[in-house]
Protein backbone atom coordinates (compact mmCIF):
# COMPACT_ATOMS: atom_id res chain seq x y z
CA UNK A 1 0.00 0.00 0.00
CA UNK A 2 1.14 3.56 0.56
CA UNK A 3 1.32 4.43 -3.15
CA UNK A 4 0.41 8.03 -3.82
CA UNK A 5 -1.54 8.05 -7.05
CA UNK A 6 -1.93 11.81 -7.22
CA UNK A 7 1.84 12.29 -7.63
CA UNK A 8 2.50 14.05 -10.92
CA UNK A 9 -1.17 14.35 -11.70
CA UNK A 10 -1.04 18.10 -12.29
CA UNK A 11 1.79 18.18 -14.87
CA UNK A 12 0.33 15.17 -16.72
CA UNK A 13 -3.09 16.79 -16.80
CA UNK A 14 -1.62 20.04 -18.11
CA UNK A 15 0.36 18.21 -20.78
CA UNK A 16 -2.77 16.27 -21.77
CA UNK A 17 -4.79 19.48 -22.12
CA UNK A 18 -2.08 21.20 -24.17
CA UNK A 19 -1.47 18.27 -26.55
CA UNK A 20 -5.20 17.65 -27.00
CA UNK A 21 -5.74 21.30 -27.97
CA UNK A 22 -2.69 21.22 -30.23
CA UNK A 23 -3.90 17.97 -31.75
CA UNK A 24 -7.31 19.43 -32.56
CA UNK A 25 -5.74 22.57 -34.01
CA UNK A 26 -3.48 20.46 -36.22
CA UNK A 27 -6.37 18.25 -37.33
CA UNK A 28 -8.47 21.19 -38.47
CA UNK A 29 -5.91 23.71 -39.72
CA UNK A 30 -2.74 21.82 -40.62
CA UNK A 31 -3.47 18.30 -41.81
CA UNK A 32 -4.43 18.20 -45.51
CA UNK A 33 -7.86 17.00 -46.62
CA UNK A 34 -7.86 13.40 -47.73
CA UNK A 35 -8.05 13.34 -51.52
CA UNK A 36 -10.31 10.32 -51.54
CA UNK A 37 -12.57 10.64 -48.49
CA UNK A 38 -12.56 14.36 -47.83
CA UNK A 39 -13.45 15.81 -44.44
CA UNK A 40 -14.78 12.57 -42.97
CA UNK A 41 -11.29 11.11 -42.90
CA UNK A 42 -10.47 13.47 -39.99
CA UNK A 43 -12.31 11.14 -37.62
CA UNK A 44 -9.25 8.96 -38.12
CA UNK A 45 -7.32 11.24 -35.73
CA UNK A 46 -9.70 10.37 -32.91
CA UNK A 47 -10.64 6.82 -33.82
CA UNK A 48 -7.23 5.24 -34.32
CA UNK A 49 -5.44 6.79 -31.29
CA UNK A 50 -8.42 5.78 -29.16
CA UNK A 51 -8.23 2.19 -30.44
CA UNK A 52 -4.48 1.95 -29.91
CA UNK A 53 -4.71 3.39 -26.38
CA UNK A 54 -7.66 1.12 -25.49
CA UNK A 55 -5.79 -2.01 -26.61
CA UNK A 56 -2.65 -0.78 -24.86
CA UNK A 57 -4.73 -0.22 -21.72
CA UNK A 58 -6.05 -3.79 -21.84
CA UNK A 59 -2.56 -5.23 -22.16
CA UNK A 60 -1.24 -2.85 -19.47
CA UNK A 61 -4.06 -4.04 -17.20
CA UNK A 62 -2.82 -7.60 -17.71
CA UNK A 63 0.76 -6.63 -16.86
CA UNK A 64 -0.39 -4.82 -13.69
CA UNK A 65 -2.37 -7.93 -12.80
CA UNK A 66 0.83 -9.99 -13.07
CA UNK A 67 2.47 -7.54 -10.65
CA UNK A 68 -0.48 -7.98 -8.31
CA UNK A 69 -0.28 -11.77 -8.27
CA UNK A 70 3.49 -11.67 -7.85
CA UNK A 71 3.66 -9.13 -5.05
CA UNK A 72 0.26 -9.63 -3.42
CA UNK A 73 -0.06 -5.84 -3.24
CA UNK A 74 -3.74 -5.05 -3.79
CA UNK A 75 -3.00 -1.54 -5.08
CA UNK A 76 -1.80 -3.20 -8.30
CA UNK A 77 -5.19 -4.83 -8.66
CA UNK A 78 -6.74 -1.39 -8.28
CA UNK A 79 -4.42 -0.05 -11.02
CA UNK A 80 -5.31 -2.95 -13.31
CA UNK A 81 -9.03 -2.50 -12.66
CA UNK A 82 -8.97 1.23 -13.44
CA UNK A 83 -6.89 0.68 -16.61
CA UNK A 84 -9.36 -1.92 -17.90
CA UNK A 85 -12.31 0.22 -16.87
CA UNK A 86 -11.01 3.24 -18.82
CA UNK A 87 -10.12 1.06 -21.80
CA UNK A 88 -13.69 -0.21 -21.97
CA UNK A 89 -14.96 3.38 -21.99
CA UNK A 90 -12.51 4.23 -24.78
CA UNK A 91 -13.52 1.01 -26.54
CA UNK A 92 -17.13 2.16 -26.67
CA UNK A 93 -15.87 5.35 -28.30
CA UNK A 94 -13.81 3.32 -30.79
CA UNK A 95 -16.81 1.26 -31.87
CA UNK A 96 -19.02 4.33 -32.26
CA UNK A 97 -16.48 6.42 -34.18
CA UNK A 98 -15.57 3.34 -36.23
CA UNK A 99 -19.20 2.83 -37.20
CA UNK A 100 -19.57 6.50 -38.19
CA UNK A 101 -16.43 6.34 -40.28
CA UNK A 102 -17.48 3.09 -41.93
CA UNK A 103 -20.89 4.53 -42.78
CA UNK A 104 -19.36 7.65 -44.29
CA UNK A 105 -16.60 6.05 -46.34
CA UNK A 106 -17.92 2.55 -47.14
CA UNK A 107 -21.67 3.16 -46.89
CA UNK A 108 -22.32 0.62 -44.11
CA UNK A 109 -22.44 1.00 -40.35
CA UNK A 110 -20.58 -2.25 -39.92
CA UNK A 111 -18.11 -4.00 -42.23
CA UNK A 112 -17.32 -7.63 -41.43
CA UNK A 113 -14.37 -7.90 -43.79
CA UNK A 114 -12.29 -5.36 -41.92
CA UNK A 115 -10.29 -7.61 -39.56
CA UNK A 116 -9.23 -4.85 -37.17
CA UNK A 117 -12.84 -3.82 -36.56
CA UNK A 118 -14.01 -7.40 -36.00
CA UNK A 119 -11.11 -8.25 -33.70
CA UNK A 120 -11.78 -5.15 -31.68
CA UNK A 121 -15.43 -6.10 -31.22
CA UNK A 122 -14.49 -9.57 -29.94
CA UNK A 123 -11.95 -8.16 -27.49
CA UNK A 124 -14.48 -5.57 -26.34
CA UNK A 125 -17.16 -8.22 -25.74
CA UNK A 126 -14.72 -10.29 -23.71
CA UNK A 127 -13.68 -7.37 -21.50
CA UNK A 128 -17.29 -6.40 -20.84
CA UNK A 129 -17.50 -9.62 -18.79
CA UNK A 130 -14.87 -8.18 -16.44
CA UNK A 131 -17.55 -6.27 -14.52
CA UNK A 132 -20.03 -9.10 -13.85
CA UNK A 133 -17.12 -11.38 -12.98
CA UNK A 134 -15.48 -8.93 -10.60
CA UNK A 135 -18.59 -7.72 -8.84
CA UNK A 136 -20.22 -11.09 -8.32
CA UNK A 137 -17.36 -12.18 -6.06
CA UNK A 138 -17.92 -10.87 -2.57
CA UNK A 139 -14.71 -11.57 -0.71
CA UNK A 140 -12.44 -8.57 -1.57
CA UNK A 141 -9.19 -10.52 -1.51
CA UNK A 142 -10.57 -13.25 -3.75
CA UNK A 143 -12.19 -10.63 -5.99
CA UNK A 144 -8.78 -9.05 -6.59
CA UNK A 145 -7.13 -12.41 -7.32
CA UNK A 146 -9.83 -13.65 -9.72
CA UNK A 147 -9.93 -10.30 -11.53
CA UNK A 148 -6.18 -10.45 -11.99
CA UNK A 149 -6.35 -13.97 -13.43
CA UNK A 150 -9.00 -12.75 -15.87
CA UNK A 151 -6.91 -9.68 -16.78
CA UNK A 152 -3.86 -11.84 -17.55
CA UNK A 153 -5.73 -14.40 -19.67
CA UNK A 154 -7.64 -11.68 -21.55
CA UNK A 155 -4.49 -9.58 -22.03
CA UNK A 156 -2.78 -12.54 -23.68
CA UNK A 157 -5.90 -13.16 -25.75
CA UNK A 158 -5.71 -9.72 -27.41
CA UNK A 159 -2.75 -10.45 -29.76
CA UNK A 160 -3.88 -14.05 -30.43
CA UNK A 161 -7.31 -12.84 -31.45
CA UNK A 162 -5.95 -10.20 -33.79
CA UNK A 163 -3.71 -12.78 -35.48
CA UNK A 164 -6.54 -15.28 -35.84
CA UNK A 165 -9.02 -12.82 -37.34
CA UNK A 166 -6.35 -11.48 -39.70
CA UNK A 167 -5.59 -15.04 -40.77
CA UNK A 168 -9.24 -15.70 -41.55
CA UNK A 169 -9.48 -12.64 -43.79
CA UNK A 170 -6.00 -12.18 -45.22
CA UNK A 171 -6.37 -14.38 -48.30
CA UNK A 172 -9.66 -13.13 -49.67
CA UNK A 173 -9.49 -9.49 -48.59
CA UNK A 174 -6.31 -7.52 -49.13
CA UNK A 175 -5.96 -4.65 -46.68
CA UNK A 176 -7.51 -1.56 -48.19
CA UNK A 177 -6.37 0.89 -45.60
CA UNK A 178 -3.20 0.85 -43.61
CA UNK A 179 -4.14 2.24 -40.24
CA UNK A 180 -0.74 2.15 -38.63
CA UNK A 181 0.35 5.41 -40.19
CA UNK A 182 3.03 3.66 -42.21
CA UNK A 183 1.85 4.99 -45.57
CA UNK A 184 0.67 8.43 -44.48
CA UNK A 185 2.11 11.61 -45.96
CA UNK A 186 4.29 13.61 -43.57
CA UNK A 187 1.79 16.21 -42.40
CA UNK A 188 -0.88 13.63 -41.69
CA UNK A 189 1.58 11.44 -39.86
CA UNK A 190 2.76 14.31 -37.65
CA UNK A 191 -0.84 15.24 -36.78
CA UNK A 192 -1.62 11.60 -36.07
CA UNK A 193 1.36 11.22 -33.74
CA UNK A 194 0.40 14.37 -31.80
CA UNK A 195 -3.16 13.05 -31.45
CA UNK A 196 -1.85 9.68 -30.30
CA UNK A 197 0.34 11.35 -27.68
CA UNK A 198 -2.64 13.45 -26.54
CA UNK A 199 -4.76 10.33 -26.13
CA UNK A 200 -2.05 8.53 -24.15
CA UNK A 201 -1.67 11.53 -21.82
CA UNK A 202 -5.44 11.82 -21.45
CA UNK A 203 -5.60 8.14 -20.51
CA UNK A 204 -2.83 8.49 -17.92
CA UNK A 205 -4.49 11.60 -16.45
CA UNK A 206 -7.87 9.93 -16.12
CA UNK A 207 -6.24 6.81 -14.71
CA UNK A 208 -4.42 8.76 -12.02
CA UNK A 209 -7.49 10.85 -11.25
CA UNK A 210 -9.71 7.80 -10.86
CA UNK A 211 -7.16 6.05 -8.65
CA UNK A 212 -6.78 9.16 -6.47
CA UNK A 213 -10.51 9.50 -6.07
CA UNK A 214 -10.90 5.80 -5.27
CA UNK A 215 -8.16 6.02 -2.67
CA UNK A 216 -9.73 9.16 -1.17
CA UNK A 217 -13.19 7.64 -0.90
CA UNK A 218 -11.74 4.49 0.67
CA UNK A 219 -9.94 6.59 3.28
CA UNK A 220 -13.09 8.60 3.92
CA UNK A 221 -15.03 5.39 4.48
CA UNK A 222 -12.41 4.14 6.93
CA UNK A 223 -12.47 7.43 8.87
CA UNK A 224 -16.27 7.40 8.99
CA UNK A 225 -16.29 3.89 10.43
CA UNK A 226 -13.79 4.92 13.06
CA UNK A 227 -15.85 8.00 13.92
CA UNK A 228 -18.98 5.91 14.30
CA UNK A 229 -17.15 3.45 16.52
CA UNK A 230 -15.91 6.28 18.71
CA UNK A 231 -19.40 7.81 18.93
CA UNK A 232 -20.78 4.41 19.98
CA UNK A 233 -18.21 3.87 22.69
CA UNK A 234 -18.70 7.43 23.94
CA UNK A 235 -22.47 7.16 23.95
CA UNK B 1 1.76 -34.43 -10.04
CA UNK B 2 0.83 -36.79 -12.88
CA UNK B 3 -0.31 -39.41 -10.35
CA UNK B 4 -2.47 -36.91 -8.47
CA UNK B 5 -3.97 -35.64 -11.72
CA UNK B 6 -4.66 -39.20 -12.83
CA UNK B 7 -6.39 -39.97 -9.52
CA UNK B 8 -8.64 -36.90 -9.76
CA UNK B 9 -9.36 -37.66 -13.42
CA UNK B 10 -10.32 -41.26 -12.58
CA UNK B 11 -12.65 -39.99 -9.88
CA UNK B 12 -14.29 -37.49 -12.25
CA UNK B 13 -14.75 -40.02 -15.01
CA UNK B 14 -16.19 -42.58 -12.59
CA UNK B 15 -18.69 -40.02 -11.27
CA UNK B 16 -19.63 -39.10 -14.82
CA UNK B 17 -19.98 -42.78 -15.74
CA UNK B 18 -22.34 -43.41 -12.82
CA UNK B 19 -24.40 -40.21 -12.78
CA UNK B 20 -24.32 -39.55 -16.55
CA UNK B 21 -24.70 -35.88 -15.87
CA UNK B 22 -22.72 -33.97 -18.48
CA UNK B 23 -22.09 -35.94 -21.66
CA UNK B 24 -25.65 -37.20 -22.32
CA UNK B 25 -26.98 -33.69 -21.72
CA UNK B 26 -24.43 -32.25 -24.14
CA UNK B 27 -25.27 -34.87 -26.80
CA UNK B 28 -28.99 -34.30 -26.41
CA UNK B 29 -28.39 -30.56 -26.69
CA UNK B 30 -26.48 -30.88 -29.98
CA UNK B 31 -29.21 -32.99 -31.61
CA UNK B 32 -31.82 -30.47 -30.47
CA UNK B 33 -29.79 -27.63 -31.96
CA UNK B 34 -29.53 -29.53 -35.28
CA UNK B 35 -33.32 -29.69 -35.34
CA UNK B 36 -33.47 -25.97 -34.59
CA UNK B 37 -31.06 -25.25 -37.43
CA UNK B 38 -33.06 -27.44 -39.80
CA UNK B 39 -36.17 -25.35 -39.20
CA UNK B 40 -34.38 -22.05 -38.68
CA UNK B 41 -32.52 -22.31 -42.00
CA UNK B 42 -35.30 -24.31 -43.67
CA UNK B 43 -32.76 -26.61 -45.28
CA UNK B 44 -32.71 -30.41 -45.45
CA UNK B 45 -29.00 -30.74 -46.05
CA UNK B 46 -26.06 -28.43 -45.63
CA UNK B 47 -22.65 -28.27 -47.24
CA UNK B 48 -19.55 -26.10 -47.37
CA UNK B 49 -19.20 -23.20 -44.97
CA UNK B 50 -22.80 -23.40 -43.76
CA UNK B 51 -22.33 -27.03 -42.69
CA UNK B 52 -19.01 -26.36 -41.01
CA UNK B 53 -20.38 -23.26 -39.24
CA UNK B 54 -23.45 -25.07 -37.93
CA UNK B 55 -21.40 -28.01 -36.68
CA UNK B 56 -18.82 -25.86 -34.88
CA UNK B 57 -21.21 -23.37 -33.33
CA UNK B 58 -23.30 -26.28 -32.04
CA UNK B 59 -20.26 -28.04 -30.57
CA UNK B 60 -19.05 -24.86 -28.85
CA UNK B 61 -22.48 -24.19 -27.35
CA UNK B 62 -22.61 -27.78 -26.13
CA UNK B 63 -19.18 -27.34 -24.57
CA UNK B 64 -20.63 -24.52 -22.45
CA UNK B 65 -22.77 -27.11 -20.65
CA UNK B 66 -19.75 -29.25 -19.82
CA UNK B 67 -17.72 -26.25 -18.66
CA UNK B 68 -20.51 -25.04 -16.36
CA UNK B 69 -20.65 -28.42 -14.63
CA UNK B 70 -16.90 -28.99 -14.41
CA UNK B 71 -16.23 -27.45 -10.99
CA UNK B 72 -19.80 -27.39 -9.68
CA UNK B 73 -19.63 -30.64 -7.72
CA UNK B 74 -16.26 -29.75 -6.15
CA UNK B 75 -17.58 -26.46 -4.79
CA UNK B 76 -20.97 -27.72 -3.69
CA UNK B 77 -19.78 -30.83 -1.92
CA UNK B 78 -16.52 -29.55 -0.47
CA UNK B 79 -14.22 -31.67 -2.64
CA UNK B 80 -12.08 -28.61 -3.21
CA UNK B 81 -11.39 -28.08 0.49
CA UNK B 82 -10.27 -31.67 0.80
CA UNK B 83 -8.02 -31.25 -2.22
CA UNK B 84 -6.46 -28.09 -0.77
CA UNK B 85 -5.75 -29.88 2.51
CA UNK B 86 -3.91 -32.68 0.74
CA UNK B 87 -0.14 -32.19 0.29
CA UNK B 88 -0.26 -32.29 -3.50
CA UNK B 89 0.58 -29.96 -6.35
CA UNK B 90 -2.41 -27.75 -7.08
CA UNK B 91 -1.75 -27.59 -10.78
CA UNK B 92 -2.71 -31.28 -10.83
CA UNK B 93 -6.32 -30.24 -10.34
CA UNK B 94 -6.21 -28.12 -13.49
CA UNK B 95 -4.60 -30.93 -15.49
CA UNK B 96 -7.24 -33.39 -14.25
CA UNK B 97 -10.16 -31.07 -14.97
CA UNK B 98 -8.89 -30.17 -18.44
CA UNK B 99 -8.32 -33.85 -19.19
CA UNK B 100 -11.83 -34.70 -17.98
CA UNK B 101 -13.30 -31.99 -20.19
CA UNK B 102 -11.25 -33.30 -23.12
CA UNK B 103 -12.67 -36.80 -22.59
CA UNK B 104 -16.22 -35.40 -22.36
CA UNK B 105 -15.74 -33.49 -25.60
CA UNK B 106 -14.37 -36.50 -27.46
CA UNK B 107 -17.26 -38.61 -26.15
CA UNK B 108 -19.69 -35.90 -27.23
CA UNK B 109 -18.22 -35.71 -30.73
CA UNK B 110 -18.40 -39.49 -31.19
CA UNK B 111 -22.17 -39.00 -30.98
CA UNK B 112 -22.60 -35.46 -32.32
CA UNK B 113 -20.57 -35.69 -35.54
CA UNK B 114 -22.25 -38.86 -36.88
CA UNK B 115 -25.60 -37.41 -35.86
CA UNK B 116 -24.75 -34.29 -37.86
CA UNK B 117 -23.79 -36.43 -40.87
CA UNK B 118 -27.10 -38.29 -40.70
CA UNK B 119 -29.36 -35.33 -40.02
CA UNK B 120 -27.93 -32.36 -41.88
CA UNK B 121 -24.71 -32.98 -43.80
CA UNK B 122 -25.07 -33.22 -47.58
CA UNK B 123 -21.67 -34.57 -48.75
CA UNK B 124 -20.23 -37.84 -47.52
CA UNK B 125 -18.59 -37.55 -44.10
CA UNK B 126 -16.01 -40.27 -44.80
CA UNK B 127 -14.27 -38.36 -47.60
CA UNK B 128 -12.40 -36.08 -45.22
CA UNK B 129 -12.70 -38.05 -42.01
CA UNK B 130 -8.98 -38.28 -41.03
CA UNK B 131 -8.55 -34.52 -41.45
CA UNK B 132 -11.77 -33.83 -39.54
CA UNK B 133 -10.64 -36.03 -36.63
CA UNK B 134 -7.35 -34.14 -36.47
CA UNK B 135 -9.16 -30.78 -36.43
CA UNK B 136 -11.58 -31.99 -33.76
CA UNK B 137 -8.78 -33.24 -31.51
CA UNK B 138 -6.77 -30.01 -31.82
CA UNK B 139 -9.84 -27.91 -31.10
CA UNK B 140 -10.71 -30.12 -28.13
CA UNK B 141 -7.31 -29.53 -26.53
CA UNK B 142 -7.73 -25.76 -26.70
CA UNK B 143 -11.33 -25.94 -25.59
CA UNK B 144 -10.37 -28.14 -22.63
CA UNK B 145 -7.62 -25.75 -21.51
CA UNK B 146 -9.72 -22.60 -21.82
CA UNK B 147 -12.81 -24.37 -20.47
CA UNK B 148 -11.10 -25.58 -17.30
CA UNK B 149 -9.71 -22.09 -16.65
CA UNK B 150 -13.07 -20.39 -17.27
CA UNK B 151 -14.89 -22.92 -15.13
CA UNK B 152 -12.53 -22.29 -12.22
CA UNK B 153 -12.80 -18.50 -12.70
CA UNK B 154 -16.58 -18.56 -12.72
CA UNK B 155 -17.04 -21.10 -9.95
CA UNK B 156 -16.64 -18.52 -7.15
CA UNK B 157 -19.09 -16.04 -8.62
CA UNK B 158 -22.73 -15.79 -7.69
CA UNK B 159 -23.93 -16.09 -11.28
CA UNK B 160 -21.90 -19.04 -12.56
CA UNK B 161 -24.34 -20.09 -15.29
CA UNK B 162 -24.26 -16.55 -16.62
CA UNK B 163 -20.54 -15.91 -16.50
CA UNK B 164 -19.40 -19.17 -18.16
CA UNK B 165 -20.94 -18.61 -21.63
CA UNK B 166 -20.15 -14.88 -21.61
CA UNK B 167 -16.53 -15.60 -20.80
CA UNK B 168 -15.98 -18.77 -22.79
CA UNK B 169 -17.54 -17.85 -26.12
CA UNK B 170 -15.45 -14.72 -26.94
CA UNK B 171 -12.32 -16.57 -25.81
CA UNK B 172 -12.91 -19.42 -28.26
CA UNK B 173 -13.53 -17.21 -31.32
CA UNK B 174 -9.98 -17.85 -32.65
CA UNK B 175 -10.64 -21.57 -32.18
CA UNK B 176 -13.89 -21.28 -34.12
CA UNK B 177 -12.15 -19.37 -36.92
CA UNK B 178 -9.44 -22.01 -37.26
CA UNK B 179 -11.70 -25.04 -36.91
CA UNK B 180 -14.56 -23.82 -39.10
CA UNK B 181 -12.24 -22.60 -41.86
CA UNK B 182 -10.31 -25.87 -41.83
CA UNK B 183 -13.50 -27.98 -41.88
CA UNK B 184 -15.26 -26.03 -44.62
CA UNK B 185 -13.47 -27.58 -47.65
CA UNK B 186 -13.97 -31.08 -46.16
CA UNK B 187 -17.74 -30.51 -46.26
CA UNK B 188 -17.75 -29.46 -49.90
CA UNK B 189 -18.50 -32.14 -52.47
CA UNK B 190 -15.22 -32.87 -54.27
CA UNK B 191 -13.41 -30.14 -52.38
CA UNK B 192 -9.85 -30.80 -51.31
CA UNK B 193 -8.43 -29.22 -48.16
CA UNK B 194 -6.77 -25.93 -48.94
CA UNK B 195 -4.78 -23.97 -46.37
CA UNK B 196 -5.33 -26.85 -43.95
CA UNK B 197 -1.82 -26.49 -42.57
CA UNK B 198 -2.29 -22.80 -41.81
CA UNK B 199 -5.45 -23.36 -39.79
CA UNK B 200 -4.00 -26.39 -38.01
CA UNK B 201 -1.05 -24.18 -37.05
CA UNK B 202 -3.48 -21.58 -35.71
CA UNK B 203 -5.28 -24.24 -33.63
CA UNK B 204 -1.99 -25.67 -32.38
CA UNK B 205 -0.66 -22.24 -31.45
CA UNK B 206 -3.86 -21.38 -29.62
CA UNK B 207 -3.72 -24.68 -27.70
CA UNK B 208 -0.13 -24.11 -26.68
CA UNK B 209 -0.57 -20.50 -25.56
CA UNK B 210 -3.69 -21.14 -23.50
CA UNK B 211 -2.32 -24.32 -21.93
CA UNK B 212 0.72 -22.37 -20.76
CA UNK B 213 -1.32 -19.39 -19.50
CA UNK B 214 -3.78 -21.62 -17.68
CA UNK B 215 -0.97 -23.63 -16.06
CA UNK B 216 0.71 -20.39 -14.96
CA UNK B 217 -2.30 -18.69 -13.39
CA UNK B 218 -4.44 -21.59 -12.18
CA UNK B 219 -2.76 -21.82 -8.76
CA UNK B 220 -3.96 -18.31 -7.90
CA UNK B 221 -7.57 -19.41 -8.22
CA UNK B 222 -7.14 -21.94 -5.41
CA UNK B 223 -5.01 -20.13 -2.83
CA UNK B 224 -7.28 -19.90 0.15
Amino acid sequence: MGAVFSKGLRPVATAAAVTTLAGFALVFFYAPLDADQGFVQKIFYVHVPMAIVALGGFVAGGIMAIRHLRTGDSSWDMRSYVAIHLSIILGTGVLITGAIWAKASWGHWWVWDEPVLVSFLIVFLLYCVYYPLRFSIEDPERQARYSSVFAIAAGAFVPINFTAVRLAEAVTHPRVLSQTGGSLPGEMRFTFLVCLLAMVLLFVTLWKLELTSKRASMQLKRLRTRLELRAETAG
Amino acid sequence: MIRTAAAVLRKDLRIEWRTKEAVPAMALFTVTVYVLFHFGLDRDSLDGELASGVLWVTLLLAAVIGVTRLFAAEREQGGLDAFLLAPVDRTALFVAKAAALFVYLVALEIVAVPAFAVLLLGPNLFDGLPELILILLLADVGLAAVGALVSALASETRARELIVPLLLLPLVVPLLIGAASATEPLFRAGGDPEDLGRYLALLGGYDLVFLLIALAVFDFLLDD
